[in-house]
């Protein structure tokens, strides 16, 4: 062991309570810091997978025009006109939505694509009626892209499959008007009406999903929106979903298309999950802040009571930088079982957050605390803690090393 | 210039101003002084004289606003920092009034660290080492006490053995008697000199006791700044 942090050892326990709060200050910070950033980040993480579950990574609509604009060259009524490209123009919907599946397929990022068609249906139950949104799928391209296996709540999928006049309603939706598995009710569109049965009953988490969506076999949607060929939109799945945001413009260029990721599509939650993030970051913070005004503090009233040891040191031959480690060892001694402390104890409390019991649905299905185990925010906590408490510590052991020891002794002798 | 070998310390016309504005004193008014290995050097003189601030500049503690400080035939005086703590570590021991031992650290650990900085010998040979010095002044059977659980002559002792831990060729003491009682002042002397004449160190200690200044080889009064 080096003689400096021999020497920084026993200084620490000259000022037992003042290093005791210290620590504690740091321990706090960096459990508070932990659990706080696992818990935002936990309910981030929960929410971008329920997305991915239900609208995919990526959704592919409406055909891009561009549009044109000429320009006389030769001035007011002259023969010969410039054409500008002035914008885009999007026509709704998919013409050919099995020539861009082929295309889309060639991106090594995609994972599964399902076509969707779309339009609205008033759904009639012995209970009541009310306006729903119809959702064509070919069910096995659709369990590719999203969720939906794992959101059953009731009923089978198996049952969707195989009975044509199946259908998949939200759980909000079938308790507004009653219907129960195996129950038939009729759907009405384009003055046509028709009898299906209840297949399944999904619980997405997302109210604006669960009240109005209701899925049908591709075949019987076709038939009941009269829309014989083309597609609503493609759904997609990624293997790396986080790519999707830098896949889209690529897939736009190249499809001719709107493509839009998950991303851009939830901007608005992810800014609010990200702010939240943040500020409570920001706002734990606050106790490493105190735990570097608290070291700096207690080495600087250890410096002013330790002159004397300095100055001895000095005439032993440690040096400057000798005597500025040792208090630097203090303070990074201090900090090491601090921030081993707080790690134990953010992974300790994120455990127990996510026991407690939490009901949440509107944005997404929980019945407890979500949380995030990750490296990073060990990493973050500890760092905020090292630049905090060791820029603390720089002012004092500077000082301490600037100490003139023939200034102490004659000082101390007189 | 090349010196005799016997000469470890040397100094010439030092000057050396304290305090600042109107209350800048003038301290040291162009001191020359010599030591020589095995022997024994007294400063004496009245309070303010200028003997400690003789004693720290020649330790390499504080600088001299003028003049020359040779450390075995190395010009010191206007060495970088690095260089004077280099040479204070391994040429000088010092024994103040008030001991000045670490207080959190037990007799053997305090010997032990002028070692350890110097980084000489291998560890067991730095106990083994601390523990002799600690004999040779009587403590060996305390060699694990705090230093707060020694009496204040022992702990002068303790800041003796802990001098010589690095075998330096000076030797400052300032008033190292003058904190003890008349039997510990014998003790404490006796071993200073038998010690340092036993290692062929040079000695030069600052009091104020008649009596111990006369025991030394030399004896060599100060005022106003001089040697009279």
């Amino acid at each position: 062991m080096s003689p400096n942090i021999r020497i920084a050892l026993r200084f620490l326990t000259a000022k037992k309570r003042s290093m005791l709060m210290s620590l504690a200050c740091i321990v706090l910070g960096v459990g508070l810091f932990i659990v706080t950033q696992a818990t935002t980040s936990g309910f981030e993480a929960y929410f971008i997978r329920t997305i991915l579950g239900t609208d995919g990574a990526v959704r592919i609509q409406d055909k891009l025009q561009a549009t044109m604009q000429s320009i006389e060259a030769g001035g007011y009524g002259s023969p010969f006109q410039i054409q500008i490209k002035n914008g885009r123009k999007y026509i709704e919907g998919i013409d050919y939505p099995v020539e861009l599946e082929k295309t889309l397929r060639t991106f090594r990022n995609v994972a599964g694509v399902s076509e969707i068609i779309h339009g609205q249906a008033t759904v009639r139950s012995s209970f009541k009626d009310d306006t729903v949104q119809v959702y064509g799928i070919y069910l096995e391209d659709h369990l590719k892209v999203s969720d939906l296996k794992n959101q059953i709540a009731s009923g089978s999928l198996m049952t969707f499959r195989t009975a044509p006049d199946g259908a998949l309603l939200g759980r909000d939706m079938a308790t507004r008007l009653q219907l129960g598995i195996g129950d038939s009710f009729q759907l009405e569109a384009n003055h046509q009406v028709r009898r299906f049965r209840v297949s399944a009953i999904y619980e997405t988490g997302v109210a604006d999903i669960d009240k109005v969506r209701l899925y049908l076999n591709m075949d019987q949607a076709r038939s009941l929106l009269k829309r014989t060929t083309g597609a609503s939109y493609l759904q997609v799945s990624l293997y790396d979903r986080d790519r999707a945001d830098r896949d889209a413009p690529w897939m736009e260029e190249v499809l001719k298309h709107s493509v839009a990721s998950w991303q851009e599509r939830e901007r608005t939650w992810l800014q609010v999950f990200k702010a939240l993030r943040i500020s409570t970051g920001i706002t734990v913070s606050v106790f490493t802040l105190i735990a570097g005004l608290a070291m700096f503090n207690t080495l600087a009233m250890v410096v002013m009571e330790k002159t004397k040891d300095i100055a001895i040191l000095r005439s032993m031959g440690y040096t400057r930088r000798d005597i500025s480690r040792i208090f630097l060892w203090q303070a990074a001694i201090v900090l090491a079982l601090g921030t081993a402390g707080g790690c134990l104890l953010g992974l300790g409390v994120t455990y127990g957050v996510s026991l407690m019991p939490l009901q949440i649905r509107g944005i997404f299905a929980t019945n407890h605390f979500i949380v995030n185990y990750s490296l990073w925010h060990y990493v973050e906590a500890v760092a905020t803690a090292v630049v905090m408490v060791m820029v603390a510590s720089l002012i004092p052991s500077r000082r301490a090393a600037r100490l003139e020891p023939g200034d102490i002794i004659r000082g101390t002798a007189q | 210039m090349s010196e005799a070998p016997d000469i470890a310390l040397r100094c010439e016309g030092l000057h050396r101003f304290l305090g600042q504005g109107e209350g800048r004193v003038h301290v040291l008014r162009g001191v020359s002084f010599e030591a020589r290995r095995g022997k024994v050097y007294a400063i004496v003189g009245p309070s303010g004289c200028g003997k400690s601030t003789l004693l720290y500049l020649l330790g390499l503690l504080d600088q001299p606003d003028q003049g020359d400080i040779w450390i075995g035939g190395q010009r010191m005086s206007a060495s970088a920092d690095s260089e004077r703590t280099a040479a204070r570590g391994e040429h000088i021991g010092f024994v103040f009034q008030f001991h000045f031992l670490m207080l959190e650290f037990t007799a053997l650990e305090n010997v032990m660290m002028p070692m350890r900085k110097l980084g000489r010998l291998p560890a067991p040979q730095m106990e083994a080492r601390a523990r002799q010095l600690l004999g040779e002044v009587g403590l060996a059977d305390k060699a694990h006490r705090l230093c707060t659980q020694l009496s204040g002559g022992e702990q002068q002792r303790v800041a003796v053995a802990r001098a010589l831990a690095n075998q330096p060729s000076i030797l400052l003491a300032d008033e190292p008697t003058g904190n003890l009682d008349a039997t510990n002042s014998a003790i404490v002397f006796d071993l200073l000199t038998r010690l340092a004449r036993e290692h062929n160190q040079a000695v030069i200690l600052v009091t104020h006791n008649p009596e111990i200044a006369g025991k030394c080889d030399f004896r060599r009064p100060m005022r106003d700044g001089l040697f009279v």
